[in-house]
């Protein structure tokens, strides 16, 4: 890639940084206890260069970045450290220099575009405002510029933008407009906390872009946090790997992709299932045990022994964070040792290696000893909601969720379900599920006709057909415990009638998903994320299902515990024969686990292909689109990698474009694309594509 | 915002349709026969003097024609005939509404100006004397019974330190200013005649703080409670991390958000203090609706009551419209 400026060498970055950050600590004085979200950091940033921040969710990201501009509040407080900024002392400035700095010399851009911008205030004067605050521009030519920065942010129309409102625009839009605000005054540093994850992949790759753009034109120094190590690989040039509060690992973005010399690092890398890698046998990914450390008690060795799969006598010392080579340096007694990292880890074992069936059976010749008949056949599937109307005089408006959707699912298969957000994906899964009614089409789940049947004629297959959920903080019932959530089922199905019955089957289903099964007695909120998501999962497996339906099952979660969970779901289909159809955006993960997957645009189907045909040979261009977008956590493939960058957002779903749905962004569009729907049609086995032009792009 | 606009105003035009439908169903459900209730015993005896009676008043017609004839009146100002009074209702109510209007309207402007920025600043400054000052004042103001309050003021200020004067909207020798709009406030301005301003200015002062206190209590309450919630809003973090005042961040990018809500309690508050001041005008002699209102509902006199309740309504449906309309003002959510 010509835009990225080669990692600038570490000598060069100590003459001058734009932030010197060292042996920072941010304390929160909660009732509970002291939590130390920050302990000890200290990191440096030189002018124009891209920093980029991993760790999972509670690692003190964050709250990094918040102290570099001490926008924090009570009870959070910085104890001890320096940060400098262009040589200033920041933590030592008055309120009214600190001011002066904040969104002039430094600026930032938070996560959720939809909560960032103030709903009631026109955009104008969201961007101006940074502006003549700082007394850089007058009202008048800070509006001028306003607009010309909406525009190099990417918004198309900008003269009408700035006079509307937040809620007028998507989150995609909602972003550039927080990054035209953060680079009003041109900042020497800007921080970006997680700008993309709240973002579809292809609006996320736009982002992405402009990022980098405003680093080579503007020589911006960019602070990066983000939990997806692909983010980061495409942008970053050097990187932090935050750990309980901790540095853990810093080096080049290049060098800790490809060779971590942190094992949390190295579970980082490899929990994360890869768009340029095959998946291995047996599908399983690295997924190191547990969960973070509690942040009220921090153990006094390395706080990342009791998950570590390197741990050594020495690690129940804490160790340095300390140079072990050429501009790297890690947090741990092995690495510094100089042992690498490379050799698989010992098994990452489960609590309990079951029998696994007999591996020599390849999927073809499972296949042909089930029946062959679809478990699950989908046509002409409609659902359209009705809007609230705006107003009483106002039509009734519809989205069009779902429209027109085959789909067919065999026994014991995994299909994919992959699409930007709002395309109509949870609405399908609840369709087939039987949660919502369908306006059309025909569902036949085991032969059975259920899309119009009363609640009735469906409860007895309900025991055969599960769902699990996305959020699994919100899908478990906090006032029950773990083993009344799945008594509930099971005594509704009378699969367990006698008490004891059901304290074995119970025991039995913690067990299935590696929970302790003594752990029937705690409540939901007792668990962590990836816990609960267990439970939900018992719960599914409950009334003993062939089919479950798993609508985003690990996109609220960190990948490591991602890993667990898809490690987990593809261990239960060996032992139990099931067939999933999995919901997700993250493509990666879909063609890790899936057989066939599914690609779904504004409620009707895209395409239609074996897991590895689709990757391999995509026919719709929105597909090879959504894969290009992807990115992929290896620095030098990120930089290498042609870019396909899909222009606009998705079309509202209240009133789709005429013709194929996909041609108001489709480069390939001709006359015909406006006027006739492209039917979904096979192009090779098993491969379908909804295209006048399959395969042209 | 047109359509949004003729939107809300349909929806108004036939709420209000329905309320004079229900209100004269209800006032004609009524268990009492008016008539009996007042003509006297020995008229009220005699059965060609009750039908004579009936026929005058309409009251022999089928219940629907007695509505369109209702209706029909309603549209034209006219609300029929007081039987208590023997005057026009509206006549009746005009006399009496400016008076209820101007306690009203001074007791919700003093809760507004107090409890918006007391409530403001004990979010600001949260946990501090103002917070416990706003907290006890909303308290205070939500849980003492008005008939109450209204007795210990009076008995305090007007009764023992005599630093305030009696019950009535001026002194009992003193006479009104020229009735122009019949707020005494404003009608003595106009005359120029500042001693009666005086006059009526003071004897404002005890019952529009008894009317203000409940609604001074909640306004606090809310616009605490909406700023504290805003304050931690992500987009105030944002304009933090712009660089501004703290001022300006809470006056230009919190206010307009904590303010929605308080629109529709304030809106509220105030169609309640304009139609519920019985209490208050009882214990201070205050010549307003609410007076009039109990004695035509004692008396059973039904003109009367249906076209208060009328006006009640309507009250409300107005000011609803105009809390649905500063919504879209302040909201640009609300309408397009
Ligand atoms: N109950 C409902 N009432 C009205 N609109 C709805 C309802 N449920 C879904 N929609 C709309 O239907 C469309 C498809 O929604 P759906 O939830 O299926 O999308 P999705 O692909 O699962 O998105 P995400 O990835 O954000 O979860 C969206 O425009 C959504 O707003
Ligand atoms: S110090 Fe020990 S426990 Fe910590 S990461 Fe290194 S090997 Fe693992
Ligand atoms: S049918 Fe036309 S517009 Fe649609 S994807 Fe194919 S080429 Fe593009
Ligand atoms: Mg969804």
């Amino acid at each position: 890639m010509p835009d990225m400026r080669a990692p600038a060498p570490p000598s060069t970055i100590a003459a001058t940084p734009v932030l010197a950050v060292s042996d920072l600590r941010t304390q929160f004085f909660t009732d509970s206890g002291v939590v130390r979200a920050v302990d000890g950091v200290s990191f440096t940033v030189g002018s124009g260069e891209t920093l980029g921040i991993v760790g999972e969710s509670g690692s003190g990201k964050s709250v990094t970045a918040q102290s570099l501009m001490r926008l924090l509040e009570e009870p959070a407080r910085i104890v001890s450290g320096s940060i400098l900024f262009q040589g200033r002392d920041v933590l030592a400035m008055s309120h009214a220099e600190l001011r002066k700095l904040r969104g002039a010399g430094m600026a930032m851009v938070f996560q959720d575009p939809m909560t960032s911008l103030n709903p009631v205030l026109r955009i104008a004067r969201q961007v101006v405002e940074t502006m003549v605050a700082h007394g850089s521009f007058g009202e008048k030519e800070a509006t001028e510029r306003g607009v010309k920065l909406l525009g190099r942010m990417g918004i198309t129309t900008p003269k009408r933008a700035i006079n509307s409102y937040p809620h007028q625009f998507s989150g995609g839009m909602r972003q550039r407009v927080a990054l035209a605000m953060g680079m009003s005054n041109e900042p020497a540093l800007l921080i970006a906390d997680e700008p993309t994850t709240a973002l579809d992949v292809t609006i996320q790759a736009q982002i992405l872009e402009l990022l980098r753009e405003l680093n080579r034109d503007f020589g911006t120094a960019i602070v990066l946090i983000s939990h997806d190590l692909g983010v980061i690989a495409g942008l970053c040039s050097r990187v932090l790997v935050m750990y309980a509060g901790e540095i853990v690992e810093e080096g080049p973005a290049e060098a800790i992709l490809s060779h971590p010399k942190h094992p949390y690092s190295w579970a980082l890398v490899n929990a994360v299932p890869r768009l340029d890698r095959e998946p291995v046998a047996g599908k399983k990914l690295t997924a190191i045990e547990g969960a973070p450390p509690d942040p009220l008690s921090v153990t006094r060795g390395c706080r990342f022994a009791p998950r570590c799969p390197f741990r050594i006598e020495r690690c129940a010392e804490h160790p340095e964070l300390l140079e072990i080579g050429i501009a790297r340096k890690s947090r741990c007694w092995v690495t510094q040792a100089g042992v690498g990292l490379d050799t698989p880890a010992p098994a990452p074992s489960p609590l309990r290696d079951r029998a696994k069936p007999p591996q020599t059976l390849s999927r073809e010749q499972r296949d042909q000893e089930i029946d062959p008949s679809p478990l699950l056949e989908v046509k002409g599937l409609v659902k359209h909601f009705a809007l609230p109307k705006r107003g009483f005089l106002e039509p009734y408006r519809h989205v069009h969720a779902v429209d027109g959707v085959d789909l067919t699912v065999k026994r014991g298969e995994t299909v994919g379900l992959v699409g930007e957000s709002g395309c109509g994906k949870s609405t399908l899964a609840r369709l087939i599920l039987r949660i919502h009614r369908p306006d059309a089409g025909s569902i036949l789940f085991e032969g059975n006709e259920i899309a119009q049947a009363a609640p009735a004629a469906i409860r007895p297959l309900r025991r055969r057909l599960q769902m699990v959920f996305q959020d699994p903080y919100a899908s478990l019932n906090s006032r029950m415990t773990v083993a009344q959530i799945l008594e509930e089922p099971l005594r509704f199905h009378g699969l367990a009638t006698t008490s004891t019955e059901c304290r074995e089957r119970i025991a039995e289903l913690l067990e299935t998903v590696r929970l302790d099964p003594k752990s029937g007695a705690r409540y939901p909120h007792e668990f962590s994320g990836g816990q609960r998501q267990r439970i939900s999962i018992a719960r599914a497996l409950a009334v003993k299902p062939n089919f479950i339906v798993a609508d985003e099952p690990i996109s609220a979660l960190d990948v490591n515990i991602q890993a667990q969970i898809l490690n987990l779901l593809l261990g239960l289909q060996e032992e139990l024969g099931l067939t999933y159809l999995f919901i997700a955006h993250d493509l990666s993960v879909v063609r890790h686990i899936s057989d066939r997957v599914v690609v779904l645009y504004l409620g009707k189907v895209a395409e239609v292909a074996p897991a590895k045909d689709l990757f391999a040979a995509p026919l719709h261009p929105y597909t090879r689109y959504l894969i290009s977008a992807l990115p992929i956590p290896d620095a030098s493939i990120e930089r290498r990698r042609e870019r396909l960058r899909l222009a606009g957002e998705p079309p509202s779903a209240v009133d789709p474009p005429s013709g194929c749905r996909f041609r108001t962004r489709c480069p390939l569009a001709e006359r015909i694309c406006a006027e006739i729907p492209p039917p979904l049609i096979e192009h090779g086995q098993g491969h379908f594509a909804a295209c006048h032009f399959p395969g042209k792009f | 915002m047109p359509r949004y606009i003729a939107s809300r105003l349909a929806v108004t035009a036939v709420m209000a349709l329905l309320a004079t439908l229900v209100i004269f169903l209800i006032a004609n459900m009524v268990p009492g026969d008016p008539i009996l209730a007042q003509l006297g015993d020995v008229a009220a005896s005699n059965k060609a003097f009750v039908a004579e009676w009936r026929a005058k008043w309409g009251l022999d017609l089928p219940l629907w024609e007695r509505y369109l004839v209702f209706l029909k009146g309603v549209l034209h100002g006219d609300l029929g005939i007081s039987i208590a009074s023997q005057r026009p209702v509206l006549e009746d109510i005009a006399q009496y509404a400016p008076a209820t209007i101007e306690l009203a309207t001074v007791g919700f402007l003093l809760s507004l100006l107090i409890g918006v920025p007391l409530g403001m600043l004990a979010a600001i400054k949260r946990d501090s004397w103002v917070d416990h000052l706003a907290r006890a004042v909303s308290l205070i103001g939500v849980s003492s019974p008005t008939f109450w309050l209204a007795f210990i003021m009076l008995a305090l200020f007007y009764g023992g330190l005599q630093i305030a004067p009696g019950p009535g909207r001026l002194d009992p020798i003193a006479f009104s200013p020229p009735t122009v709009t019949g707020l005494f406030l404003i009608d003595s301005l106009l005359a120029g005649d500042v001693a009666t301003f005086r006059d009526a200015a003071t004897h404002l002062v005890l019952p529009s703080v008894v009317l203000a206190a409940a609604t001074l209590g909640l306004i606090t309450r809310t616009t605490r409670a909406s700023m504290l919630d805003n304050l931690h809003q992500d987009y105030v973090r944002v304009a933090r991390a712009k660089g501004l005042r703290e001022r300006r961040i809470v006056n230009g990018h919190v206010l307009p958000n904590a303010l929605i809500p308080i629109v529709t309690l304030g809106g509220l508050a105030y169609a309640n203090l304009l139609t519920g001041a019985v209490m208050t005008e009882t214990v201070f002699s205050w010549p307003g609706l609410g007076r009039y209102t109990f004695r035509s509902a004692e008396a059973l006199d039904f003109p009367a009551i249906m076209g208060i309740t009328l006006v009640v309504a309507l009250t409300y449906l107005v000011i609803n419209l105009v809390i649905d309309l500063s919504y879209a003002l302040l909201d640009p959510r609300v309408a397009r």
